[in-house]
């Protein structure tokens, strides 16, 4: 699905986001990264989703070099992986369905993008996503009414309408609590298996990627650390991603040392 | 323990410096501006005054005086509506040139492939042009605009409403442009990664985000131009205003007085429509 070779990236200011990155993820896999925060994770999906281009390096799709493209092409590309951030980066002024029925606006003409703002379109279609993710009722709700977990769910079904080949979620869960964390994690792994669907996922919290994916990359500094099977994770391996105490307490630990840690938002 | 172990504070020279020179400014205008207040209420400037005042008492409200401003009345509110309409129309499309997240920087442009490094440049004519054209229908004072458009297409309320378009034409744009730029980008990022073309990324990202504000600024601006709309009268632009003008050139003061009672009433009529029109949208 992915190659990526020698990727670099190096914003304007001199800093160096990501530096030499090789990756390849397979149609249907399942990938977690786990960092520290600026490791460069959001910047590698943001080149995986082609919302940035890399300073340097190759970036394959499907079998096909990434370059120089743009207007029609590259929103043809874009559909094919459906995104889910953090701060779920939703409209809080439009009503849920809006938000939802956004997932079509790829497949859309602009004329039948503005007629579904006045009459919304394919309604049917974003109540089943919302039905789902577990909060059908919301449907036609204005979207800064909902709490942040149901505005996650929000933008999940916003990608379940967008249908691509691969789902990107850039920490999905660190603005939520744990347990719902963790329901939305499944959801996410249960939705994209049953679709045959790649999911990479970026995660704060490693317990969480260890427990839930077959695969886990190690990204510090720009760099990937190492790239394995959770079984194979070492504790020295976690330490070097990370080294400092703060980040590093109760790295090793199971879900209980986890759950003693005081939980932070990461905003 | 140290006493200094927190990070050194570094003083902040250039608002220092742009402080002291708004201070500057404001002396100097001071003098240049001849800005003596006490003139009027010593000497000649008082008694010039008082003659004037004593004029306007009691204020004409003959019901022949009043039907026969019924008209002028109506014509300013509908040169204001007219000369906002306008404004919208060439401000709004402007604006969308004119607002850098939409035409060359941010979320919109980054995987753009710039195969000529001056691509990138190229993409920013439309922008600087547009500023431009925003710059000037904004430096040109209304007044000025209304004079030549009286030239133009002769007396009446036409030229006013083409001096308030113009004029707040080259205001609003410069506001929508920068209430687009101000947009959360993050939503615009979201939908652009779902393969949405710029235009509904538009009307889904930006306009929703962007409609109270651009809303409340053009009925903030309504008001203001029926403000305008009695001035321009003056210029020979119609309405209240040169209803005004002509009592004035007559010693009419009573009848003026009148006047400037109406448009005290619609002014105050019209903030507090567009401040209900307002909260209705919050």
């Amino acid at each position: 699905m992915f190659l990526l070779q020698g990727v670099d990236k190096k914003f304007r200011r001199g800093e160096v986001a990501l530096h030499g990155v090789d990756l390849s993820i397979g149609p249907g896999e399942r990938v977690a990264f786990i960092g520290p925060s600026g490791a460069g994770k959001t910047t590698l999906f943001r080149i995986l989703n082609f919302s940035l281009r890399p300073s340097q390096g190759k970036v394959f799709f499907e079998g096909s070099l990434v370059d120089g493209i743009g207007g029609r092409r590259l929103r043809r590309l874009r559909r094919k992986i459906g995104t889910i951030y953090q701060h779920h980066n939703l409209v809080p002024r439009l009503r849920v369905v809006h938000n939802v029925l956004a997932g079509r606006l790829g497949a859309w003409s602009t004329p039948r993008a503005l007629l579904s703002l006045v009459r919304p379109a394919e309604v049917d279609l974003a109540y089943s996503a919302l039905l789902q993710v577990g909060i059908p009722q919301k449907l036609f709700a204005r979207t800064d009414e909902l709490s942040g977990g149901q505005q996650q769910r929000v933008a999940i079904a916003r990608v379940l309408l967008q249908d691509p080949a691969c789902i990107l979620a850039d920490e999905p869960v660190s603005s939520v609590d744990p347990s719902l964390a963790k329901r939305i994690v499944r959801l996410l792994i249960d939705l994209s298996s049953k679709q045959a669907k790649t999911l990479a996922m970026n995660l704060h919290n490693v317990d969480l990627a260890l427990a839930h994916f077959p695969r886990v990359i190690g990204l510090k500094d720009g760099q990937i650390l190492f790239d394995k099977e959770p079984q194979s994770i070492t504790p020295e391996d976690l330490k070097a991603l990370f080294p400092t105490p703060t980040e590093g307490a109760g790295i090793l630990s199971t879900e209980q040392a986890y759950l003693e840690r005081p939980f932070v938002a990461r905003i | 323990m140290s006493a200094r172990s927190w990070p050194a504070s570094r003083p902040r020279r250039l608002g220092l410096f742009l402080l002291l020179l708004f201070l500057l400014s404001l002396v100097v205008s001071y003098r240049a501006a001849e800005v003596r207040p006490f003139q009027l209420f010593f000497g000649e400037g008082r008694d010039n005054l008082l003659v004037f005042v004593r004029g306007m008492f009691p204020p004409d409200f003959s019901p022949d005086f009043l039907r026969f401003i019924l008209r002028p009345t109506l014509e300013t509110i509908q040169i204001s509506v007219m000369g906002t309409a306008l404004a919208i129309l060439i401000g709004f499309p402007l604006s969308l040139l004119a607002a850098s997240n939409l035409t060359f920087r941010g979320v919109l442009h980054e995987a753009e492939t710039g195969r000529h490094p001056w691509s990138r440049a190229l993409r920013a004519v439309p922008y600087f042009l547009a500023r431009a054209i925003l710059n000037f229908f904004r430096a040109v004072p209304e007044f000025v605009w209304a004079l030549l458009f009286v030239r133009a297409v002769g007396l009446g309320p036409l030229p006013g409403v083409l001096a308030i378009g113009v004029g707040y034409g080259g205001i609003l744009g410069k506001i929508y442009a920068e209430i687009f730029e101000g947009v959360d980008p993050r939503p615009i990022e979201a939908f652009q990664s779902t393969g949405a073309s710029r235009p509904s990324i538009f009307l889904y990202g930006f306009l929703p985000q962007a409609f109270p504000n651009l809303l409340s600024y053009s009925l903030y601006r309504w008001e203001c131009a029926i403000r305008a709309a009695a001035i321009l009268g003056f210029v020979g632009a119609g309405g209240i205003g040169q209803q005004i003008e002509l009592s004035l050139r007559m010693f009419n003061h009573q009848e003026v007085v009148t006047l400037i009672l109406v448009l005290l009433l619609l002014i105050s009529g019209v903030e507090q429509l567009s401040a209900f029109l307002r909260r209705q949208i919050a």
